[in-house]
């Protein structure tokens, strides 16, 4: 497979802007989304080692990485619907009142 | 001809990557998330992955962003209006940076390993990617397979614990 | 096409994860049958399950047997670390039925919660394929969101469940990724694949794709072990959560995240030891000051135990840093010690504090020495045997991970950690200070020591003192534990 080290920079770079947007973001929903851009970023990598070295093993892991991101996606906004109901906000800049 | 549709999907997939960082609107940036989403499918296509792009559209595009969706519209969350704070910005940039420093790297000398599997892609088209991946799922990585349903029962008994009205 | 023959499987590595499962599922049978307000019988079932299941752990004590096509082990390093996610969890059992009734958030969902991460702690632990390590870090995780954000009715308890989920699915991502390029640069996800590819390779400290992999799993698991500067998390999640759940977390799941990283390094890349033991360097001196510095200006008592907790593990990775047969053996008595002092500590928190987790103060143990003498004194043995002082085990256990350190020509960072360890002495003494010296500021009813909970205080006394005592008869199981890997 020729092409592996395109799949390598684009999963790079949605790694990169998914980083950056869990960094810069605020809405604790679009966070979260942002994870979610990190995941699929890996598992484009995985994906495509696993066709460049021809066993399965990486796409395995690809299936095992979506159970996860569907658990923690229902955890997730579980337990964002709790925060939202005790301060009807979800801004991170609102998770605050521990400083030190 | 492959190159250039690859190089068509790319710049969609960050395009909309982009979109969803930087839309004030959640609804917006989830939609953008989705478009990215269907590019990857059709990365997983090209690498000769039909059962993942399959997978990746019904469980991704389909379920989990269905239900991001859904909470969005749930809590109905106000657009966020006040400016962006700039030293998070600059931490998020130098990480970005960085990593892209790394994609660099990477694009320069290709260190992957040797190709060591049996698997070819003709070999996949003739026998069919899913059966292949079942094979190998409930063989060689039956451990892991089994682990994963204790890890959605867990999901199961949080989500409920804590956002269910009366318990 | 022919039919899957599915793999005739040696079922003996994960037999204490298979009988936890299911008794956690049995108990979320009961908890649906049994009436709200009757919950606490369920807490002495998954007690007596743990202590069942340490036996069943124990008697596979010696054993090497590989297991699901290399995806699991049982090796006495496993067994170990195993015995400490038990005990963590035991204890936690014990002190959690008395606290969550006061709480009125007493759901019986609790216990079977807690024995599912214990589960994936134990696959963490024993797992020798990086889906194995993940998929187990991931049960962990997920049930421990649950467990940080259980008391829903508390918006402290929310936030949380809320920071520790988002930082740890932003953590697992880099994970994630580490075990991506890893992959790709040896073409396997077996750990001991890894480290036979690894082996055979000309110069592995050039392949930049490993080193990157390999960077981006230890961040991953640095935010795991909460060493600086991934640490951020800590403090409000600590604060913030149950309190028998932050004792849990801060004994097991750290545990659970050096298993696992001790398993990667000794064993997969043992031949990149040098570059991980200079990066292990700098993020020990950065955790133990970090951690030692800020909890000095702590007036919170929970928040100041999450700093001291950072702390702690910047000396365990002393000993990883070592990376010899003194220091990881180190490590595993350390982290053995560090669940009863730390989890003892807590009980007595629970029992000072008050409804609605008030009265968490340093200044609310004033006069707790002459109104309660025996439960001052079990606190002062923990804060004793976490501040390092002989004769517990505390002290022991940093006397190893040094001594390894040293051993292996570290001699800087055996001195910064014994400075930190002096300087970690002032906070400790604070709490001891208000105890005997201070008069109580009001009049108050003290909370009952039901039995579990005293229980709990005496294996917690029992488990800081012998060790330190009688240090050989641990330390040999400890040096045994690591002599396979």
């Amino acid at each position: 497979m020729e092409n592996l080290n395109g799949y390598l920079v684009v999963s790079a770079i949605l790694f990169a802007i998914g980083t950056i947007g869990v960094l810069t973001r605020k809405n604790a929903i679009v966070i979260f989304m942002c994870i979610e851009l990190m995941l699929n970023a890996v598992n484009l990598t995985f994906v495509a080692f696993s066709r460049h070295l021809g066993h399965f093993d990486g796409q395995i892991f690809v299936l095992f990485i979506m159970t996860v991101a569907a658990a923690e996606a229902a955890v997730g906004l579980a337990l964002m619907i709790a925060f939202y109901k005790n301060k009807e906000s979800i801004s991170v800049d609102d998770v605050n009142m521990m400083k030190w | 001809m492959e190159t250039l549709f690859f190089a068509i999907v790319s710049l969609v997939a960050i395009i909309s990557a982009i979109l969803v960082i930087t839309c004030k609107n959640p609804i917006n940036s989830a939609l953008s998330l989705i478009m990215t989403f269907f590019c990857l499918a059709t990365y997983y296509v090209m690498l000769d992955a039909p059962f993942m792009a399959a997978v990746q559209v019904m469980v991704y595009a389909g379920a989990i962003m269905v239900l991001i969706v859904f909470t969005i519209m749930l809590l109905n969350i106000r657009v966020n209006a006040t400016q962006k704070h700039s030293h998070r910005i600059l931490l998020g940039s130098i990480i970005g940076f960085f990593t892209l420093i790394n994609t660099i790297v990477l694009l320069v000398k290709s260190q992957a390993a040797k190709p060591v599997g049996p698997f070819t892609g003709d070999m996949i088209r003739n026998i069919g990617h899913s059966e292949l991946i079942g094979r190998e799922m409930f063989t060689t990585f039956l451990l892991p397979f089994e682990i994963t349903s204790i890890l959605l029962l867990v999901a199961i008994v949080g989500s409920v614990i804590l956002a269910k009205k009366n318990i | 096409m022919d039919m899957i023959s599915i793999p005739v499987v040696n079922m003996t590595p994960i037999l204490p994860e298979i009988f936890l499962s299911v008794l956690a599922m049995v108990l979320l049978l009961l908890n649906v049958f049994s009436p709200s307000g009757k919950k606490s019988y369920l807490a002495y079932i998954s007690f007596i399950g743990i202590a069942a299941t340490a036996v069943l752990v124990g008697a596979g004590w010696g054993g090497h047997i590989e297991s699901f096509s290399g995806a699991v082990i049982l090796d006495n390093f496993a067994t170990f670390f195993k015995m400490i996610f038990l005990l963590a969890a035991g204890l936690t059992v014990l002190i959690s039925d008395q606290y969550m009734e006061r709480e009125e958030c007493n759901h019986g969902e609790l216990y079977p919660l807690i024995l599912f991460t214990v589960v994936g702690m134990m696959l963490m632990a024993s797992g020798t394929d990086l889906m194995t390590i993940f998929l187990g870090l991931e049960v962990m995780s997920v049930s421990l969101y649950v467990l940080a954000g259980f008391n829903r009715n508390n918006k402290k308890s929310n936030e949380a469940g809320l920071k520790y989920f988002l930082l740890g699915a932003f953590s697992t991502g880099f994970l994630l990724y580490g075990m991506a390029l890893t992959y790709g640069a040896t073409g396997t996800t077996r750990v001991y694949k890894i480290a036979s590819v690894v082996g055979q390779m000309t110069l592995p400290s050039a392949n930049i794709m490993l080193l990157a992999g390999m960077l981006l799993m230890m961040t991953g698991f640095a935010f795991k072990i909460a060493a600086a500067p991934f640490h951020m998390w800590t403090p409000d999640v600590y604060e913030g959560a149950p309190t028998p759940m932050t004792a849990f977390m801060s004994a097991g799941p750290k545990a659970a995240g050096f298993a696992a990283l001790l398993r990667i390094l000794l064993v997969a890349l043992p031949t990149l030891q040098i570059e991980w033991s200079q990066l292990l360097w700098v993020l020990a001196v950065l955790t133990m000051t970090v951690g030692n510095i800020t909890a000095l200006r702590q007036d919170n008592i929970k928040r100041m135990l999450a700093y001291s907790s950072i702390a702690h593990a910047g000396y365990a990775l002393v000993g990883l840093v070592a990376g010899n047969g003194t220091g990881t053996a180190g490590i595993l008595f350390y982290m053995l010690s560090y669940a009863f002092m730390n989890i003892g500590a807590f009980a007595i928190i629970i029992l000072v504090s008050k409804k609605g987790e008030t009265n968490g103060n340093v200044m609310d143990f004033a006069g707790l020495g002459f109104k309660r003498p025996l439960l001052a004194v079990a606190m002062t043995i923990f804060l004793f045997s976490l501040a390092g002082m002989p004769p517990t085990a505390g002290f022991i256990g940093k006397f190893y991970l040094f001594s390894g350190a040293v051993q292996k020509g570290y001699i800087w960072l055996a001195v910064i950690g014994v400075l930190n360890s002096a300087a970690s002495v002032y906070y400790y003494l604070r709490v001891m200070v208000y105890m005997y010296m201070k008069e109580p500021t009001e009049e108050f009813e003290w909370t009952q020591v039901t039995a579990p909970v005293a229980l709990a205080l005496i294996i917690s006394v029992a488990g800081s003192m012998i060790p330190g005592i009688v240090p050989s008869f641990i330390l040999e199981f400890a040096q045994q534990a690591v002599k396979l890997i």
